[in-house]
């Protein structure tokens, strides 16, 4: 079920069929990814999915078994110095020097980009102003909250200006207020034409952010699509309900819905008249309902939906 | 600008940072300043006044400022294995290694700062012992031939940190490396005379690299006679620096390959 793209020059990313293993473990069987220019790309999975290791090889840190990868136009195995100039990472682990403040940070990055002098210490200006961190510029990282690390290390990976970006899990561990903050600041990323592709955990964020999600399971993309598409397919909200554990195989036979737990069974509803027409079901069925609860999609729904599909 | 020169600014801006860290690590600074003052200390007053220098007939604090000079030296240098691997265990590597530059410069950076700290420290632990009654009869020819040795013997074991640094995976074993640097010293001639050892420990300390390096340096600054030692000092410490760069090279670049 993996989306066919056409390949062209217009695409800021191309991976087909990337293979790695660490050992014996296979950690990536065969991911396909587009991400067209000037768009955003949402990889979403859980932990230990393929995510990080995905996004190490299409920025030439890890080489792929197999496979291929074309980033900025560049083959990222044969042409890697050329892919890193046309790249930014923003990795998981921070990369930014604690004990050097963000103004240092920022231009001794420019430096080793070769931005010369006047040029490095006005774009670490710029970027400082940019990424709100203009008031924290002479005060060593280390002393920074995690939002604003996480600008700052989003800062160093704009200092060349790429075209591509790379973001591992920006917002994981930040508390909801720097994560809205961070959204803006990739949203105006993306105003700017940048192409980015972005790891999260959160459908949420996923659906704020993307253009496209293309969700991965155990090292394969087991779904790529918009966002709406997506959240059409795993349905707007999921419908918990709590039943006696006899009725629950009736229950579940009547609605179509796979029970659950020992005692519940989740569907997706559609809409008021959906979950109206439902509860009427189960009630002219003599079926007695304990409980109702209902709650958005998370994550694991996803994957129960688009494993469910794809088995 | 042309690639050299590029490298060249490159590693410029790597030592800035490192040595920008090291002026910002307080604890880690007064290690490295005062520990060759207290070392130098400890030898004079405490173990000075029971050791014999032997036949040498020199003054204990002639006879061990050598060796002092190289345990502060050697315990700075040694810290490298600690500066290579807190790169590697954070994340910092991973915005180096995304970055335009080659990959050589990033331990070249570590060595280099390394040189800066460790000769500085060098020359405060002589001037702590200048103060502390060491006459130095050395000309200025000698004294540019000391610093060329010292500066060796930092770069040596500077490279040979680089290479525990990239084979150990915490910064915790990283750090153990200093014990060795620092103790090697001892089971040399240049704390208690070699003459006064076991038969099988005298071998060791006769043989081994320090003692020659620890000769050649009483020999010019103490108008000692010099013999074979300059050579075989040479010889080790160009050796341990010829084998030791290309394999923390290929030891880089095989760790940072994933």
């Amino acid at each position: 079920m993996n989306a066919i793209h056409s390949t062209s020059f217009t695409d800021a990313i191309v991976a087909r069929g990337l293979v790695k293993s660490f050992g014996d473990t296979r950690v990536l069987g065969g991911i396909d990814l587009t991400v067209p220019t000037g768009s955003l790309l949402a990889l979403l999975g859980p932990n230990g999915s393929g995510k990080t290791t995905t996004v190490r090889i299409l920025t030439t840190l890890l080489p792929p078994d197999g496979g291929s990868a074309v980033v900025g136009g560049h083959d990222v195995v044969r042409d890697g110095v050329a892919v890193r100039r046309a790249i930014g990472l923003t990795a998981q682990q921070a990369t930014v020097d604690d004990l050097l403040t963000g103004r240092e940070n920022l231009e001794l990055f420019a430096g080793l980009y070769h931005l010369g002098g006047r040029r490095g210490r006005r774009r670490a200006r710029e970027l400082l102003e940019r990424f709100d961190l203009a008031d924290a510029a002479n005060r060593r990282v280390g002393t920074y909250s995690g939002g604003m690390r996480r600008r700052l290390d989003l800062a160093a990976s704009m200092v060349s200006a790429p075209p591509i970006l790379f973001l591992d899990e920006p917002t994981t561990g930040l508390d909801p207020r720097s994560r809205v903050e961070l959204w803006a600041v990739i949203r105006e990323l993306l105003a700017a034409g940048t192409s980015i592709l972005l790891t999260t955990q959160y459908l949420e964020e996923a659906d704020q952010l993307a253009d496209r999600v293309a969700v991965i399971s155990r090292g394969r993309v087991v779904a790529d699509d918009s966002p709406e598409a997506l959240k059409r397919q795993v349905g707007a909200e999921r419908l918990v309900l709590r039943l006696a554990p006899a009725d629950v195989p009736r229950a579940s036979a009547l609605l179509s819905a796979p029970g659950g737990a020992e005692h519940e069974i989740t569907l997706a509803v559609q809409g008021p008249d959906h979950l109206r027409h439902t509860l009427d079901e189960l009630h002219r069925a003599g079926i007695p309902v304990e409980r109702v609860e209902l709650r958005t999609p998370t994550l694991d729904d996803v994957f129960f939906e688009l494993t469910a599909v794809a088995a | 600008m042309s690639a050299p020169l590029t490298a060249a600014a490159d590693l410029r801006r790597l030592v800035g940072r490192d040595l920008r860290r090291e002026l910002r690590t307080p604890d880690s600074l007064m290690v490295n300043l005062a520990l060759p003052v207290i070392i130098m200390v400890l030898f004079v007053y405490v173990f000075g006044g029971a050791i014999t220098t032997g036949s040498s007939g020199l003054d204990y604090i002639d006879f061990v400022v050598p060796a002092v000079l190289l345990m502060s030296g050697g315990y700075g240098a040694a810290l490298t294995a600690v500066t290579i691997a807190d790169d590697l265990t954070g994340g910092m590597i991973d915005r180096f290694r995304t970055l335009p530059i080659s990959g050589w410069v990033v331990p070249a950076g570590h060595v280099v700062a390394s040189l800066v700290r460790n000769v500085v420290a060098s020359a405060i632990a002589l001037a702590a012992a200048v103060v502390l009654g060491f006459r130095p009869t050395a000309s200025l020819a000698e004294w540019a031939l000391v610093l060329a040795l010292v500066t060796a013997y930092i770069l040596a074991m500077s490279s040979l940190a680089v290479i525990w640094g990239l084979a150990v995976r915490s910064t915790q074993a990283a750090g153990a490396f200093s014990f060795v640097v620092l103790f090697l010293p001892y089971l040399s001639d240049g704390v208690v005379p070699a003459e006064t050892m076991p038969p099988v420990l005298r071998d060791f300390a006769t043989h081994q690299p320090i003692t020659s390096v620890v000769d050649t340096l009483r020999a010019l600054l103490l108008d000692q006679p010099m013999g074979s030692s300059a050579a075989v000092a040479a010889a080790w410490l160009g050796g341990a620096v010829v084998v030791s760069i290309p394999i923390a090279a290929v030891m880089f670049r095989r760790r940072t390959a994933g």
